[in-house]
C-alpha cells in the first residue's frame, strides 16, 4: 500500500512563500493498494494536483471517501478532472447528514449551483456513484477494505481506515478529542464522563495497531483552550491517541492556515519536546505535499 | 393486542417529524443559540425538558440512515455521538417549524401535558437511583418518564376531531381517556406512542415501557417500575390540583420493589417543590390555574 499527500492545510488554501515546503492546498491523500485500487480520501484543492497526474493513466476508476462536507475537505471535487471524461468511473462515499436529512449524493449538488459553478453534473460524463455510509459499515476496493468510525466534529465526520494485505491506514479527517461538557461540580459530570469514556473506547479499537496514523493536529496546546468547541485536536491529542492505540507512524495533518512553515517545524518540535515523543514511541512526522509513505 | 391501521401509522409517523415544540423550549433554543459560544450543557437542559425535540434528536441518532450499533437512550449520549454542533443544529431546526399552540382543536391542556412529562421524568429518575440502583441507568428512566405519553399529543394535534371526542366522553363516564381511547380510535397512545418508538428505532426497553405503562401485568423491570410509579406520584400531585380526577377506578401500580405504602415512597423522595416549580416554570403552567 502507498501513501500520497496531494493536501495538508486546514481551512483553506494557504499558497504564497510561507508555506512553500509543506503547501498551501486542503486535504487530500492518495492510498493505493497493493493491486493499485485508486483510493482517495477527501476532496480538498489537493485533489487537483492528484487529478492532473491521474490523466496520464486514463481511464481511472477512482474510489473518493469524504471524511466531512466542510469545505476544506470537498471545494477540490468540481475540478477533479476526471470526473469529465467519458470512460471514468468515480464513486464518491461519506455520511449521512442528519441535520439536512441528506445522504452523500448531495454532496456536489450543493457545489454545483448555477450562481457558484458553470457546469451541471450531467454534463459530467464519467460514471458517478454515491454511496451514503453507515457509520461502521466495511467498503471493499478491489484488495483494499475501507471501515470508518464517528469521530468529533462540528459536522458527522467519518474518520476511515483503509487495511491492505496486512497493512493499515487511518485517518481522523477533523477530529476534536471528546470533552465534558458539564463542570465537576454538575449532576450530569459523571454520567457524561462515563458516556465519553465509551465513546472514546471504541474510537481507540477502530484505529488500534494501524500502522500509520493520519491525525488532525491543528492546534498547539497553548492555542487550543481559545479554541475549544472548534473540533480540531492537538498535536498532543494526537500523540496521546497514537501512543494508546499502539500506532507505528503517526503524520501530524490539517495545518493551520495562518502557519508558516517556519513557524510549523517550530511548534512541531516543541510539541515532540513537550510531549517527550522517543524511544518506544510512535515515529512522529508532519505531512506535507508530496510526501509518499510505502507500506 | 390492539394495532393502529397501516395507513393512519405511516400518516401519524411523517406528521409527527414536521411537529412544533413546545413554546418554552423553542424560545429559549433560539435565545441560547445566538451566541456563538453557547454551553452545549444548557442547550442540553433544555432539550431534554421537551418531548418533542428530544424524541426527534432520538429518531435522528438512531436513525437507519445514520447506522450507528448502538442504540442511543439520551440527549448526554446524542452530544457526544453527534456533536454539540450537530445537535444545536437539529434543535434549532426543529425550533423553526414553530410553536405548539397552546390550545387546540381537541381541547387538549398541551401545558398540563408538558407539566405531567417532566415530573414523571423526574420522579421516575429520582425513584431509579433509590429503588433500582445498578439495574437500570436513570437517565433512560427520564427518558421514559418525558415520552411515555407522546402518543395523547399526537393524538391532540394529528387526530383532534376523535381526541376531542375522547376527551369530552372520559368526562362524562369519569374513566380514564386510555380506555376510551380505545373505543373511540381503535388503539390507545401507549400503542401509538411505542408505534412511533419502534419505527424510529429507539432502545427495545424504552418502546416496551411506552406501551406497557398502564398495562397492569407488564414485567416488573426496572425502568417499568420506575416509570409506572413516577407516572402515579405525578397524577396523585395533579390529582391534589384537580387535574386527573377520573383515575380513582384504576388500581394504582405499586410493585413489590416499592413497597407498598405510596406515601413512604413519596416521602423518600424528598422535598419536590423546587422540581415542580421548575416544570411549572418550563410548562408555563400557572399555579393558579
Amino acid at each position: 500500500m502507498k501513501v500520497r499527500f496531494w493536501g495538508v492545510r486546514g481551512s483553506i488554501p494557504s499558497p504564497g512563500p510561507h508555506t512553500l515546503r509543506y503547501g498551501g492546498n486542503t486535504t487530500c491523500i492518495e492510498i493505493r493498494s497493493d493491486a493499485g485500487e485508486l483510493i482517495i480520501i477527501d476532496g480538498g484543492t489537493g485533489i487537483f494536483a492528484l487529478a492532473q497526474s491521474l490523466l496520464k493513466q486514463l481511464p481511472i476508476k477512482a474510489n473518493i471517501f469524504i471524511t466531512h462536507t466542510h469545505w476544506d475537505h470537498i471545494h477540490g471535487l468540481p475540478f477533479f478532472t476526471p470526473l469529465y471524461i467519458p470512460g471514468n468511473s468515480v464513486r464518491i462515499s461519506g455520511a449521512y447528514d442528519v441535520v439536512t436529512s441528506t445522504g452523500i449524493d448531495q454532496i456536489m449538488a450543493v457545489q454545483l449551483q448555477y450562481s457558484y459553478y458553470p457546469v451541471r453534473e450531467v454534463e459530467m460524463h464519467a460514471a458517478i456513484e454515491y454511496e451514503t455510509l453507515a457509520v461502521g459499515a466495511a467498503v471493499t476496493v478491489g484488495d483494499a477494505t475501507v471501515t470508518n468510525a464517528i469521530l468529533n466534529h462540528p459536522v458527522i465526520n467519518l474518520g476511515y481506515r483503509v487495511e491492505c494485505n496486512g497493512k493499515s491506514v487511518f485517518f481522523t479527517g477533523d477530529h476534536e478529542p471528546y470533552y465534558n461538557i458539564y463542570e465537576p461540580e454538575d449532576e450530569d459530570y459523571e454520567e457524561y464522563q462515563q458516556l465519553i469514556a465509551e465513546k472514546q473506547s471504541a474510537v481507540d479499537e477502530a484505529v488500534r495497531g494501524v500502522d500509520v496514523l493520519i491525525a488532525d493536529c491543528s492546534y498547539t496546546e497553548e492555542e487550543y483552550p481559545s479554541k475549544r468547541g472548534w473540533g480540531h485536536g492537538t498535536f498532543g491529542s494526537s500523540i496521546e491517541l497514537a501512543r494508546r492505540v499502539g500506532a507505528k507512524k503517526l503524520v501530524c495533518t490539517h495545518h493551520e492556515p495562518t502557519r508558516s512553515d517556519d513557524e510549523l517545524e517550530r511548534v512541531f518540535a516543541a510539541a515532540l519536546a513537550r510531549f517527550e515523543v522517543g524511544a518506544g514511541d510512535p515515529e512522529v512526522i508532519l505531512s506535507r505535499e508530496g510526501l509518499e509513505i510505502d507500506l | 393486542m390492539d394495532t393502529i391501521p397501516a395507513d393512519t401509522a405511516k400518516k401519524l409517523s411523517t406528521a409527527v417529524e414536521r411537529m412544533p415544540a413546545f413554546p418554552k423550549s423553542v424560545q429559549k433554543i433560539l435565545e441560547i443559540t445566538r451566541n456563538i459560544n453557547c454551553r452545549p450543557k444548557e442547550l442540553v437542559s433544555v432539550i431534554e425538558k421537551d418531548p418533542v425535540i428530544t424524541m426527534k434528536v432520538l429518531r435522528v441518532v438512531n436513525s437507519a440512515q445514520l447506522g450507528l450499533t448502538t442504540k442511543i437512550t439520551s440527549v448526554n449520549q446524542s452530544v457526544v455521538y453527534l456533536g454539540q454542533n450537530t445537535v444545536k443544529n437539529l434543535a434549532l431546526s426543529i425550533a423553526a417549524i414553530g410553536i405548539l399552540p397552546s390550545t387546540n382543536a381537541a381541547g387538549f391542556d398541551i401545558q398540563r401535558y408538558l407539566m405531567h412529562s417532566l415530573t414523571t421524568a423526574s420522579f421516575a429518575r429520582q425513584l431509579c437511583g433509590i429503588y433500582a440502583p445498578n439495574e437500570v441507568d436513570p437517565g433512560d428512566c427520564y427518558i421514559a418518564g418525558l415520552l411515555h405519553d407522546f402518543g395523547k399529543i399526537v393524538f391532540a394535534q394529528y387526530m383532534s376531531e376523535q381526541f376531542k371526542q375522547v376527551l369530552a366522553v372520559s368526562a362524562e363516564r369519569k374513566v380514564p381517556s386510555c380506555v376510551v381511547e380505545h373505543e373511540v380510535i381503535g388503539a390507545d397512545h401507549t400503542i401509538v406512542g411505542a408505534m412511533l418508538a419502534q419505527k424510529w428505532q429507539f432502545p427495545q426497553a424504552l418502546i416496551d415501557c411506552i406501551r406497557t405503562h398502564h398495562t397492569q401485568d407488564a414485567p416488573n423491570t426496572g425502568m417499568n417500575d420506575c416509570l409506572r410509579m413516577g407516572d402515579l406520584i405525578s397524577r396523585q400531585l395533579g390529582d391534589a390540583k384537580g387535574t386527573h380526577p377520573y383515575r380513582e377506578g384504576e388500581a394504582p401500580i405499586n410493585p413489590q420493589r416499592f413497597g407498598g405504602d405510596l406515601a413512604k415512597v413519596i416521602a423518600a423522595l424528598g422535598d419536590m417543590d423546587k422540581l415542580v416549580a421548575d416544570a411549572m416554570s418550563f410548562a408555563q403552567v400557572s399555579l393558579s390555574k
